[in-house]
């Protein structure tokens, strides 16, 4: 497996992915700089979380012009795996590789805390090796995750198993807007009809080592390596 | 010749406007209780150079479709004015 984690002027998990693709993960895996044309022969694109561009208009709305977008378009229509973590999600949702679109959280303020996410399709890429866990803790960081998509956009996610992640209340249950920012269906990741190009507003890098894994959790959640486990074992399985 | 586009862009019917409700209250807390909607949106202003009102229009257009307005949750309409001072 081999993977290229993108960087943009504003990035700032690029060197978290890379660290859990290389060190934890022993993923042969380099940066891509997004002036770049052209990708190394990769089976997996990484768009990190960040602030490309500043955000300025939307987030993710200039950073899908970015020069090595047309390649890792490409890339995604070839069949071969895209995942966008956080500004990574917003700027698939920007350049039309996944539907919907992620808005300014309901309450107005940037979240930074451990959510539970619970899975909701085992089959895809991403999660298949979450096996029998059905609710994973990881750190959301963001101000613009609130996601939407009109009705019949979210009709057609839901009936195709589109829909991967959703935030739980503190009830233990899915809410209809996710109270954490406001997410439609309680939306947190995705994945496109082809199933695979993926985003997500939570880090999971962050969330990959027992060091980092935060106190909440005894120092010890890896919850998020178990999805990076689920990319690579789908590139292997491809080859 | 030139052409000055100004271009309102703004969330759409069906997606929650959360910054202007808080507005909304606020102009409530002030008085204003006629007040019983507000939606903010953003406005740019672009200068373009050329003579064909038709071209300045499609290329505007583009513009907002592909950058300045996500249609996924945004409307945009704009004004096309030819600059006085090249009139």
């Amino acid at each position: 497996m081999k993977a290229a984690v993108v960087v943009l002027p504003g990035s700032n998990c690029d060197h978290d992915c890379l660290h859990v693709l290389r060190d934890v993960l022993g993923v042969d895996a380099r940066f891509v700089w997004h002036k770049e044309r052209e990708l190394p022969p990769v089976d997996l694109v990484v768009l990190p979380g960040g602030f490309s561009y500043g955000d300025a208009l939307r987030a993710g709305a200039i950073a899908r012009f970015a020069p090595i977008m047309e390649a890792v378009a490409a890339h995604a229509r070839r069949g071969a795996l895209v995942f966008g973590i956080c500004n990574g999600f917003q700027i698939l949702a920007e350049a039309g590789l996944l539907p919907g679109a992620l808005l300014r959280n309901r309450d107005q303020h940037f979240v930074c805390q451990d959510v539970r996410l619970q899975v909701e399709h085992v089959e895809s890429a991403l999660t298949r090796t979450t096996g029998g866990r059905h609710i994973l803790t990881m750190p959301v960081a963001h101000g613009e995750g609130r996601y939407h998509i009109d009705a019949e956009g979210l009709r057609r996610m839901e009936g195709q198993g589109q829909v991967l992640l959703r935030y739980l209340e503190d009830d233990d249950r899915v809410g209809e807007v996710a109270g954490i920012n406001g997410s439609l269906a309680g939306i947190a990741g995705i994945m496109n009809a082809e199933g695979n190009v993926f985003g997500m507003m939570p880090h999971p890098e962050r969330a990959a080592e027992p060091l980092v894994g935060g106190p909440a959790h005894g120092g010890s959640n890896t919850d998020g390596r178990l999805l990076f486990e689920g990319l690579l074992h789908d590139a292997e399985s491809a080859r | 010749m030139a052409f000055l586009a100004r271009i309102y862009v703004t969330p759409r019917a069906d997606v929650l406007d959360p910054q202007g409700n808080a507005v909304a209250h606020g102009l409530h807390s002030l008085g204003f209780g006629e007040v019983t909607e507000v939606r903010i949106g953003r406005y740019l202003e672009v200068r373009i150079g050329g003579s064909d009102r038709a071209a300045a229009t499609e290329q505007v257009t583009a513009m907002c479709e592909r950058l300045l307005a996500n249609t996924v949750v945004e409307d945009f309409r704009f004004e096309l004015d030819a600059l006085a001072s090249d009139r």
